[in-house]
C-alpha cells in the first residue's frame, strides 16, 4: 500500500464525516427555523402584515439566482474551470448583498433618512415576528456572505482542486441551505393569509 | 511557566477584555443614535456577547479555524503541549477526546457542587417556616440559581461520560471533529461566568424563566438567557459530533446492535439535543429581544401570547429529561452484566427502548401545561402520550431484572451505585403517573408533589448513575483503584437520605406546600404531639437529608482525589469487563488503540463459555 492511495483514502473517510457533519447540522438548523415557522403560525394564524410585495418578489428572485450561480461556481471548479469558480463565487456574493440590502434597508427601513421602512420591531408582534424572522435568516446570509469570501480568497490563491475542494462544497451546500429555508419563509411572511395590519 | 500560557487564565483575561470593548462600543452605539450612554441592560447584553466572544478566541479554540480560513494547513496536535508540564494539557484547548472527557467531567462535579450550594442554603431557610435569613428576592434567586446551576451540571456530567467513553467504546482513535468537540467544551466556560454573574442583579421567575415575570424585573434575566443560550451551543455541537462519531467511526464488526448499550444511550440523547435545544435556544433569544427591544412576542399587550413560550420552552425541556436519564440508564444497563456475570437481557429490546423514550419524549411536553389555560382538548392527548413513555422505561427495568435474575452477583461501589439508581428512578417513575393523569395533576401541579419527583428521576437517572460512572471507570482514567470503604460508605449514607429526602418532597406538598414559595403556612398538615407541626417536621427532614446528601458528595470528591495519589494500582481490567476500552492499559495512552479492534461476537455474553467479543487486529490482518 503506498502512501499515496493512503492519503487519499484517508481523505475520501474525512470527507465521508464532513458531510455527515453537515448534514445533521442542517438538521439542526430545521428546528430553529422550524421554530420560527411555528412561532409565526401561533401568533399570526390566517393573517399577515402589509409588507412591501415588490421587495420581497426582487429579493427573492435575487437569492434564487445566486443558487444558479453557485451551482455554476462549483461546477466550474469540477471542470477546472477557474474562471467560472471564482466568477460565479463574485456573482453569488453580490446577488446576496443585493438580498440583504433590500431586506435591511427597504424592509427593515434600517436608514430612515434614505427609506422609510413601515414596521418596527417594537410596535407590535406583526413587527416582532417579521423581524425575528427576516433577522435571523440575515443572520445566516451575512454568514454565508463571509464564507464565500474565505473560499473566494483561497481559491484565488489556488487551494482547491476539481478531486479536493470540501471547502468550497461545504460553503455552497450552506448557501443553498439558506436559500431553500427562504423558499419556506417568503410564502410565510409574504403571501399566507389575509393583510390585517 | 508563565501563569498566562494556561489557556484558561488567557481565556479569562481576554473575556474581561472583550466584556470591556463590548461596553464601550454600546454606550459609543448609544451616542451615536442620540440617546442616553447608559443603560443597564442593553449595553450588557452587548458585553455577554463580546465577551464571551473573547474567551473563546482567547483561550486559544478557534486558532485552528482562523488559520484555515486564511489558508494555513494545522496538523493534528497529540499529547501534552511541548515544554510544560503535563497536567496543563487540562487547563487549555486540548484535542484528545479523553482529555475533554475529563475537563467535562470535573466542570461537571464543580457545577454539581455549587448547585447544591446554592439548595443547602434555601433548604435551611425552609426548615422552619417564617423567613430567617433570606428576603424573597434572595430566596427565589437562589432556588432558580440551583435548577440551572444542577441543569448545566448535569448536561456537562454527560458530555464528560460521552466524550471519554463513547470513542474507547467504539474503538475508535477520537471523535469525528476533535475540534469542534474542543470548542463546544470550552464555550461552558464563559456560559458558567454568565450564570454566576447574574447573581449581582438577581433574578426572580424560577428556572423555567415564564413571562411575564421574566419580561419585566432585574437585569439579572439577560445573564440567564444569554447563559443558557451558550450551554445550548455547546450541546448542540457536541451531539451532532457524537452522533457522525458513531455513525461513522465504528470498527469492522460491530454493527449497530453490537454496540455497547451506554452508546444506544447516548445516541438517543443526542438526537433530542441535536434537534430540541434550537427551541429552548430560540425562545430564551426571543425573551431577551423582548427586554431589550420591545419585540412582543409573549406580552398580549402587543399580541403576543404567553403560552407561546410555554410551548416553545417544553417542546425542549421535557425531551430534555430524557437527555439526563438516558445516558445514565445506559450505564446502568452497561455496569449490570458486569457485576451479575450474565448477559444481559434483551440488547435489542434496551437499544430500541432508548430511541423509543427519545422520540415519545418529542410529543409530551404539554404535560406540563394542563393547568396552564391551553385547549381543553389538547389535555387527553398530552396525558395518553404520556403515559406512553412507561412503556420503554418498562422495557429497560425488565431487562434489568432480567439481568440480575439468577447472577452471581457482587456488590462493589459501581454495582451499589447501579442498583440504588434503579432503587429511586422506580420511586421517580411511580409517582409520575398521579402528574400524568389530568384529574390529579390539577391538584398536584405547582406543589412539592412534582419536586419530589422530579428529583427522584433526576437522581436515578442521572446523579446515581454518573456517580456509579466515576468509580466504575475511575480505574480506568487514573490506573488506580479508589477507596472501597469509603466508597461503600458513601453509597450508605447517600441512599436512604435521598429517599427520605424524596418522600419527605412529596409528602410535604400534598399537604399543600408550593413550590418556589419562600414561607409557607406553619400549620400544614396539622399539629403533632411534638410540639411541632407535620409540614415542619417533613421540611426539617428534607433539610437534614439534603445536608447528609452534601457531606456524602465531599466523601467522595475527596476519596476520588486521595485514591488518584495513594489508590492501589488497578491493573487493566480490574472489573472483568468485556469492553473494547477495558483491553488496553489504564490509563489508557495518548493513542488509545495501538491496532484497530474487530468484533467478533455480542457484547455481553458474559458467563458464556468461549464467547469472545472484540480482538485486536495483529500485523498481516486485512
Amino acid at each position: 500500500m503506498s502512501s499515496a492511495t493512503t492519503t487519499a483514502e484517508a481523505y475520501r473517510t474525512q470527507l465521508r464525516m464532513n458531510r455527515m457533519g453537515l448534514w445533521l447540522f442542517f438538521v439542526s438548523e430545521v428546528f430553529l427555523f422550524g421554530g420560527l415557522l411555528a412561532t409565526r403560525f401561533y401568533l399570526w394564524g390566517n393573517t399577515r402584515p402589509e409588507l412591501d410585495q415588490s421587495i420581497g418578489l426582487i429579493v427573492t428572485s435575487v437569492l434564487l439566482l445566486s443558487s444558479l450561480s453557485m451551482n455554476l461556481s462549483e461546477k466550474g471548479l469540477e471542470h477546472n474551470n477557474r474562471r467560472l469558480f471564482l466568477g460565479g463565487l463574485v456573482f453569488t456574493f453580490v446577488f446576496g448583498l443585493v438580498f440583504l440590502v433590500g431586506v435591511m434597508v427597504f424592509e427593515w427601513g434600517l436608514f430612515p433618512a434614505f427609506y422609510e421602512g413601515h414596521l418596527t420591531p417594537g410596535e407590535n408582534v406583526y413587527g416582532a415576528v417579521v423581524f425575528a424572522m427576516t433577522g435571523m435568516h440575515a443572520l445566516h446570509v451575512i454568514t454565508g456572505l463571509a464564507f464565500i469570501a474565505i473560499v473566494w480568497n483561497l481559491g484565488r490563491k489556488g487551494s482547491y482542486s476539481p478531486e479536493r475542494h470540501w471547502g468550497v462544497e461545504s460553503c455552497a451546500i450552506y448557501w443553498h441551505f439558506v436559500d431553500v429555508v427562504w423558499i419556506f419563509f417568503y410564502p410565510a411572511l409574504y403571501l399566507i393569509g389575509h393583510v390585517a395590519h | 511557566m508563565s501563569l498566562m500560557s494556561l489557556g484558561i487564565v488567557r481565556g479569562f483575561v481576554w473575556q474581561i477584555a472583550g466584556t470591556i470593548i463590548g461596553i464601550v462600543f454600546a454606550v459609543a452605539m448609544r451616542l451615536m443614535m442620540g440617546m442616553s450612554p447608559w443603560a443597564t441592560e442593553p449595553v450588557w447584553v452587548v458585553a455577554i456577547l463580546f465577551g464571551s466572544m473573547g474567551f473563546l478566541i482567547g483561550v486559544g479554540s478557534m486558532t485552528d479555524w482562523f488559520k484555515w480560513m486564511v489558508g494555513i494547513d494545522t496538523p493534528m496536535r497529540h499529547g501534552p503541549p511541548k515544554g510544560k508540564p503535563a497536567w496543563t494539557r487540562y487547563f487549555g484547548v486540548d484535542y484528545n477526546h479523553k482529555v475533554i472527557g475529563i475537563q467535562y467531567t470535573i466542570t461537571a462535579i464543580f457545577m454539581l457542587a455549587v448547585g447544591g450550594a446554592f439548595a443547602i442554603i434555601f433548604r435551611t431557610e425552609l426548615a422552619r417556616s417564617g423567613l430567617q435569613f433570606l428576603n424573597p428576592g434572595q430566596y427565589n434567586t437562589f432556588i432558580g440559581m440551583h435548577g440551572w446551576a444542577a441543569i448545566f451540571a448535569i448536561f456537562i456530567g454527560i458530555g464528560g461520560m460521552a466524550n471519554y467513553l463513547v470513542p474507547l467504546m467504539i474503538g475508535a482513535e477520537d471523535m469525528a471533529f476533535p475540534r469542534l468537540n474542543a470548542f463546544a467544551f470550552w464555550i461552558n466556560i464563559p456560559a458558567i461566568v454568565w450564570l454566576l454573574a447574574s447573581l449581582y442583579h438577581g433574578w426572580d421567575a424560577g428556572w423555567t424563566l415564564y413571562p411575564l415575570l421574566s419580561t419585566r424585573g432585574e437585569p439579572g434575566f439577560q445573564f440567564v438567557f444569554l447563559s443558557v443560550f451558550l450551554l445550548g451551543f455547546s450541546s448542540i455541537l457536541g451531539s451532532l459530533n457524537l452522533i457522525a462519531t458513531m455513525l461513522m467511526m465504528r470498527p469492522k464488526g460491530m454493527s449497530l446492535f453490537r454496540m455497547p448499550i451506554f452508546c444506544w444511550g447516548v445516541m438517543g440523547a443526542s438526537i433530542i439535543q441535536l434537534t430540541a435545544t434550537q427551541f429552548i435556544a430560540q425562545s430564551f433569544l426571543m425573551l431577551s429581544f423582548e427586554r431589550t427591544l420591545g419585540m412582543p412576542f409573549f406580552n398580549p399587550d402587543g399580541g403576543g401570547s404567553p403560552l407561546l413560550f410555554q410551548h416553545l420552552f417544553w417542546f425542549y425541556s421535557h425531551p430534555a429529561v430524557y437527555v439526563w436519564v438516558l445516558p445514565g440508564l445506559g450505564v446502568i444497563s452497561e455496569i449490570l452484566p458486569v457485576f451479575a456475570r450474565k448477559p444481559l437481557f434483551g440488547y435489542r429490546w434496551i437499544a430500541l427502548s432508548s430511541i423509543a423514550i427519545a422520540l415519545v419524549g418529542f410529543l409530551v411536553w404539554g404535560h406540563h401545561m394542563f393547568t396552564s389555560g391551553y385547549a381543553n382538548s389538547l389535555r387527553a392527548p398530552f396525558m395518553l402520550a404520556t403515559l406512553l413513555v412507561a412503556v420503554p422505561t418498562g422495557v429497560k427495568f425488565f431487562s434489568w431484572l432480567g439481568t440480575l435474575w439468577g447472577g452471581k452477583l457482587t456488590f462493589p461501589t459501581p454495582m451499589l451505585f447501579a442498583l440504588g439508581a434503579i432503587s429511586v428512578f422506580l420511586l421517580g417513575g411511580l409517582s409520575g403517573p398521579p402528574l400524568a393523569l389530568v384529574g390529579s395533576d390539577l391538584f398536584l401541579h405547582d406543589s412539592y408533589f412534582v419536586i419530589g419527583h422530579f428529583h427522584a428521576t433526576i437522581f436515578g437517572g442521572f446523579v446515581f448513575p454518573f456517580l456509579a460512572a466515576l468509580y466504575f471507570w475511575y480505574p480506568k482514567v487514573t490506573g488506580r483503584m479508589y477507596n472501597e470503604t469509603l466508597g461503600k460508605l458513601h453509597f450508605w449514607i447517600m441512599t436512604p437520605a435521598f429517599w427520605m429526602m424524596s418522600v419527605g418532597q412529596m409528602s410535604v406538598g400534598v399537604m399543600g406546600m408550593r413550590r418556589r414559595i419562600a414561607d409557607y403556612d406553619p400549620m400544614l398538615g396539622g399539629m403533632t404531639s411534638s410540639g411541632l407541626s407535620a409540614v415542619e417536621i417533613g421540611q426539617t427532614v428534607v433539610t437534614i437529608s439534603a445536608f447528609l446528601i452534601a457531606f456524602s458528595i465531599l466523601l467522595m470528591i475527596y476519596n476520588l482525589l486521595n485514591s488518584a495519589e495513594v489508590g492501589a494500582l488497578a491493573g487493566n481490567n480490574p472489573w472483568r469487563s468485556r469492553s473494547p476500552e477495558w483491553q488496553i492499559p489504564s490509563p489508557a495512552p495518548e493513542h488509545s488503540y495501538a491496532t484497530p479492534i474487530r468484533v467478533v461476537g455480542e457484547p455481553y455474553d458474559y458467563g458464556l463459555p468461549g464467547s469472545t467479543y472484540v480482538t485486536m487486529a495483529t500485523a498481516g490482518d486485512d
